[in-house]
């Protein structure tokens, strides 16, 4: 059996391999070692074939008694897969599915650990990732001293999907599961909402810059007569001012519009997941720090409401 | 019924940052802090299932140095009954499977019904702390909670997932769960209570065997403005007239 070194972890929902997966795949090939993709599945033979891209050396396949993710059995094959196959890195997606059992892993066979990770490189047969801290303003270079093993999170769109075919041998691998504590009942939809963001040319995007609710259909106004539509980032839908359905990001909608004009957004990682790819994104915001300005092609350090009145007189 | 609730105090960053000498964190003299939203939420949650319960007490618990008691102080002028504060060597910025190890004796003599953490802390971002205390206390967990309906023995809970979906999970209790924002509107503490939430017991501990971390910071830094944004000067009306431009010219 080929020692392993580097393990990634597919994601699958709903009968869909996820695309972070194939994206896993790639940085994964940044590290020194052979390759390996876990898919733990009911019937894991339903992605073996989607996940044989190039540079991949071995699937492992395992087959669990669940059709959806449940954490309990996810972190009992990765972690006997860990143990069986020693590998010097586990990488999988800074995900909702991974937030419930890879942090559970690391601190259970005291692995070196990071997350929302957007680079890794080895340094002299060390591992070392680069994340943000402080609210995204810093980055910091991370190692893990005295670690055979690390686990890593890392943050979806951040390296290209893997491509081509790969003809790796497919293993099954059998793992005992314990019963599942949290078991999946069902899935709910997301509201469809009056419009639809993801198909807007002119998205006018307003945060939590903007203060109060009081303050809303001012932009819902200037919206219209800027001929956009307006979206939001999360804190707006969380306080109720909004559907869920005009939320930009991770957890709400992905938009690439020719034109993205954010104002009052902080450019949280997860908001800046649902419009990076946007044609043209301009940025008014009040802290010249904003991590939005990384993002933005064109960016104002200004108050949002004067740059709105005087939009407003414009247009 | 006995609600635990983990609380992290923030930190903030202004418009300018230096690092400390050894370039491994950011000069605290830098940051302003706040009780992490996440975690308000996560309080809110923990009181309206006791109150809903009838009866029964919600414990607040943070790693944190001194400083760090403002957190605790909000979250028990809220309505929490009482505090417990983690602190000793090797704590600080430490990574999240530290602050797990840190967290799980406390949490563990408490003997709770329900743990709550936030999903994440909004300035490290590690979305970790929660399932990891899991782990280590044995116990089933959920993370990105927007629903809790307890049952007998059960929870049922909505596990938000990427775009929205809802995932409706059932979950053995007691269970550690983390709370995602929205899941309900985090009351404000009114003056009163927050004055009686300075005669409220705050226990200080000291953690148990920490083990080794599980990461180490190199080096922090700016992060390189790279093509970054091509900043658009000058006065409101100037910058609006500039995006009008921009906006026409992209829409032609
Ligand atoms: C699992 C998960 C999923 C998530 N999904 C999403 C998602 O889909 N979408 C999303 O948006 N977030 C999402 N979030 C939340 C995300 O982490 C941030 O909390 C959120 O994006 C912050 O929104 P904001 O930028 O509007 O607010 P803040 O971060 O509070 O930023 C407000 C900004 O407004 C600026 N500002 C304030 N006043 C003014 C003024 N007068 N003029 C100009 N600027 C001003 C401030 O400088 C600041 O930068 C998710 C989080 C988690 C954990
Ligand atoms: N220092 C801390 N003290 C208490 N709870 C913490 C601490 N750090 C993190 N947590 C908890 O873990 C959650 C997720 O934080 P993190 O893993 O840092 O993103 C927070 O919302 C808190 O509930």
């Amino acid at each position: 059996m080929p020692r392993v070194s580097v393990f990634v972890v597919a994601e699958h929902l709903r009968g869909e391999l996820r695309p972070v997966t194939l994206e896993l795949v790639t940085a994964a090939r940044e590290l020194e070692g052979p390759v390996a993709v876990a898919v733990i599945a009911a019937d894991p033979s339903a992605f073996t074939g989607a996940v044989d891209v190039e540079g991949v050396d071995e699937i492992l396949a395992v087959q669990v008694d669940a059709e959806e993710f449940e954490n309990d059995l996810y972190k009992a094959a990765v972690e006997q897969l860990v143990q069986e196959r020693q590998p010097r890195a586990i990488l999988v997606g800074f995900t909702v599915n991974s937030m419930g059992y890879a942090p559970a892993v690391a601190a259970g066979l005291g692995l070196g650990f990071a997350s929302d990770v957007f680079s890794i490189r080895d340094d002299g047969g060390a591992i070392v990732a680069e994340r943000a801290f402080y609210g995204a303003k810093v980055n910091g270079e991370i190692d893990f001293p005295g670690k055979e093993q690390v686990l890593l999170m890392l943050r979806p769109t951040s390296w290209p999907p893997a491509e081509g075919s790969g003809g790796a041998q497919v293993s099954q691998v059998a793992v005992s599961t314990p019963a599942s504590r949290a078991r999946h009942r069902d899935f709910v939809e997301v509201q469809a909402g009056d419009v639809d963001i993801s198909t807007a040319d002119f998205l006018l995007s307003v945060g939590r810059g903007i203060g109060e609710k009081e303050n809303l259909p001012q932009f819902e106004e200037l919206a219209e007569q800027m001929g956009a539509t307006l979206s939001v980032s999360r804190p707006i839908v969380d306080a109720g001012w909004m559907p869920n359905a005009r939320q930009v990001g991770q957890s709400g909608k992905t938009v690439a519009p020719k034109v993205y004009l954010a104002l009052g957004i902080s450019g949280a990682v997860q908001h800046l997941a649902g419009m990076k790819t946007s044609g043209m994104i301009i940025a008014v915001n009040s802290d010249p720090e904003a991590a939005i300005f990384n993002v933005a092609h064109y960016g104002a350090v200004a108050d949002l409401f004067e740059v709105a009145e005087e939009l407003d007189k414009l247009f | 019924m006995k609600v635990v609730v983990c609380v992290k105090q923030i930190a903030q960053l202004g418009d300018e940052v230096e690092f400390t000498e050894d370039e491994r964190d950011v000069d605290p003299d830098f940051v302003d802090f706040a009780l992490n939203e996440w975690d308000s939420y996560a309080t809110e949650e923990a009181l309206q299932l006791v109150e809903r319960a009838g009866d029964g007490e919600v414990v607040v618990v943070s790693v944190g140095d001194e400083d760090s008691e403002d957190a605790l102080r909000r979250a028990l002028a809220m309505g929490a009954e009482r505090g417990i504060r983690v602190w000793g060597e090797g704590l600080a910025g430490a990574d999240p499977i530290t602050v797990a190890r840190a967290l799980a004796e406390v949490v563990r003599a408490e003997s709770a019904d329900l743990v709550l953490c936030g999903v994440q802390s909004s300035d490290s971002v590690q979305a970790a702390t929660g399932v990891a205390l899991a782990e280590l206390l044995g116990l089933p967990r959920v993370a990105v909670v927007t629903k809790v309906s307890l049952g007998e023995g059960t929870a049922t809970v909505h596990r938000e997932l990427e775009g929205g979906l809802l995932d409706v999970v059932e979950v053995d209790t007691p269970c550690v769960l983390t709370i995602q924002t929205g899941i309900n509107e985090p009351r404000y503490a009114t003056l009163r209570a927050i004055k009686q939430a300075e005669q409220k017991p705050i226990e200080v501990r000291e953690p148990g065997d920490l083990g080794e971390p599980a990461s180490r910071v190199r080096r922090m830094f700016v992060p390189p403005k790279g093509e970054g944004a091509e900043m658009l000067d000058g006065s409101p009306s100037e910058i609006a007239a500039r995006i009008k431009e921009l906006v026409e010219e992209r829409l032609k």
